[in-house]
């Protein structure tokens, strides 16, 4: 038995500053944009609540905004560890599929730092933001565009925010059930020991790194 | 060995497990690679199915809303408001609240340039003037589209031949108890045998939402035309109040909003 498995308090890393703030702006963005959205799509709310020319204000500036965070995360030297977790959520393993067609029953054996449900949220979300900033510029400038886009645009827009309502419900759900991914995302670290059992082939990488 | 480039140091960050500790790896030597570029193709695909969705879309809805009409007129729950239909009504309102009015406290104000202005309650508007019904669809000017609407009313027409609008007026300005919502018609419009003063809609008397108890329903019209919450109809002479024409018309709509002929639009009339 190695010193690091008797260590009770040895922790990794897991998401630093950079991602920590990424994450959270896009999270405060998002609700904003699903509240406003929701107020402005369900009928009986945007009767409750009214307010539409409001709403409709602070939900297109904070759509502008949505992919600020993203690019400023980008900007600089400190997106190295966040380059590196994307690469980690686009390249998929045999055991990712493994762990999507069972649904999470099997692939753990070598399970990285993300498993392929997170991968796939991670690049759902992602895939989201150029769709609902494209369809939401159509449905807000619409004279330049055909007739026909407009009426296209809000299909998308509409279907696809019922989709990422539902997914980061799911997401939410997940972390609330999960306090070690939900402190990691607050502190940044997770328990070394939580690393080397549920996370193999990561933990594999932290130690290969960490010679 | 892992594919691609080694992560870099310092993959454990601040207060990571103690230096010169070498844990256990696993033994499983031969991981398989994490190469097929996923994310990428997944990115890729959903601008790809989202610009198509922006071309034809509008194809799609169309079918959809076709499959989807008898779920949703007869929808009891609420729930398809969920659905990505365009055949619903979206409620707007300008105001920060739904104005409200009882159906006893309700009134109706006619006058302006008219021999005998008025002031009419429910029974009036529902039992004493000669009532129209018509089943028409709604069109908003933002898109959606609600098929086979059924109004019943009081023909505006008729409405104001019970006052006697004088032959000089030239237009109708309607005032909403909301206190901002403003519309206009030309006296010709106002006396178009599809403009109504509606109490019913949808088989019921018109909700708080859609404007209720008391609308205008102006058939041939985008629906900004079909003011909501009406509270009083004034004949005059000029155009002549801030709020003229219209609230959406001074923020740039058409004041003529025939469906299919305004506002840069092509929808089938209604």
């Amino acid at each position: 038995m190695t010193t690091l498995e008797r260590d009770v308090d040895a922790r990794v890393l897991r998401f630093d500053r950079t991602e920590r703030w990424l994450h959270w702006s896009n999270a405060v963005l998002f609700l904003i944009l699903l509240a406003t959205g929701m107020t402005l799509y369900i009928g009986p709310l945007a009767a409750l609540v009214g307010r539409r020319v409001l709403l409709k204000d602070v939900h297109v500036i904070s759509g502008l905004l949505l992919p600020v965070p993203l690019l400023a995360a980008y900007a600089g030297s400190w997106r190295a560890r966040l380059r590196q977790d994307v690469r980690r959520f686009a390249r998929w393993s045999v055991d990712d599929w493994r762990w999507l067609r069972t649904l999470g029953r099997h692939g753990h054996e070598r399970m990285g730092k993300f498993n392929a449900g997170q991968k796939l949220n991670a690049i759902f979300v992602a895939g989201c933001i150029p769709v609902m900033l494209m369809t939401g510029v159509i449905m807000r400038w619409f004279s330049p565009f055909p007739l026909a886009w407009r009426t296209g645009a809000t299909f998308v827009h509409d279907s696809l925010a019922l989709t990422l309502g539902a997914v980061v419900l799911g997401h939410i759900l997940k972390a609330l059930a999960e306090p070690v991914a939900m402190r990691s995302m607050r502190t940044g670290m997770v328990p070394a020991e939580h690393v080397r059992l549920r996370h193999p082939r990561w933990w594999r990488e932290v130690v290969s790194a960490d010679d | 060995m892992l594919q691609g480039p080694p992560p870099r140091r310092p993959i454990s960050g601040g207060a990571a497990y103690p230096r010169g500790v070498l844990p256990q790896t696993p033994q499983d030597a031969e991981l398989p690679p994490e190469d097929a570029p996923v994310g990428r193709r997944a990115l890729l695909g959903m601008l790809g199915l989202g610009t198509l969705g922006v071309l034809w879309g509008a194809k799609v809805q169309s079918g959809l809303d076709r499959a989807l009409r008898p779920i949703t007129l007869n929808d009891r729950t609420g729930l398809s408001a969920f659905l990505p239909t365009s055949s619903r009504f979206r409620i707007y309102s300008v105001t920060g609240s739904l104005p409200h009015r009882t159906d006893l406290e309700y009134r109706l104000t006619v006058d302006g340039h008219v021999d005998r202005p008025a002031t009419l309650d429910l029974t009036d508007l529902r039992q004493r003037l000669p009532q129209r019904a018509l089943t028409k669809d709604f069109q908003c000017v933002t898109g959606w589209r609600v098929p086979d609407v059924p109004w019943e009313g009081v023909r505006l027409a008729d409405l104001l031949e019970e006052v006697g609008a004088r032959p000089d007026a030239s237009h109708v300005r309607f005032w909403s108890f909301d206190g901002v919502y403003t519309e206009t018609l030309t006296m010709e419009q106002a006396r178009r045998d599809d403009v109504l003063v509606a109490h019913h809609m949808l088989g019921a008397p018109v909700t708080r939402e859609h404007g209720g108890p008391v609308r205008l329903y102006v058939a041939p019209m985008y629906g900004y035309k079909s003011l909501k919450w009406l509270d009083r109809v004034e004949v005059v002479t000029e155009l002549d109040e801030p709020s003229d024409p219209g609230y959406w018309e001074n923020l740039g709509y058409d004041t003529d909003a025939w469906v299919g002929s305004s506002n840069g639009r092509r929808d089938e009339a209604t």
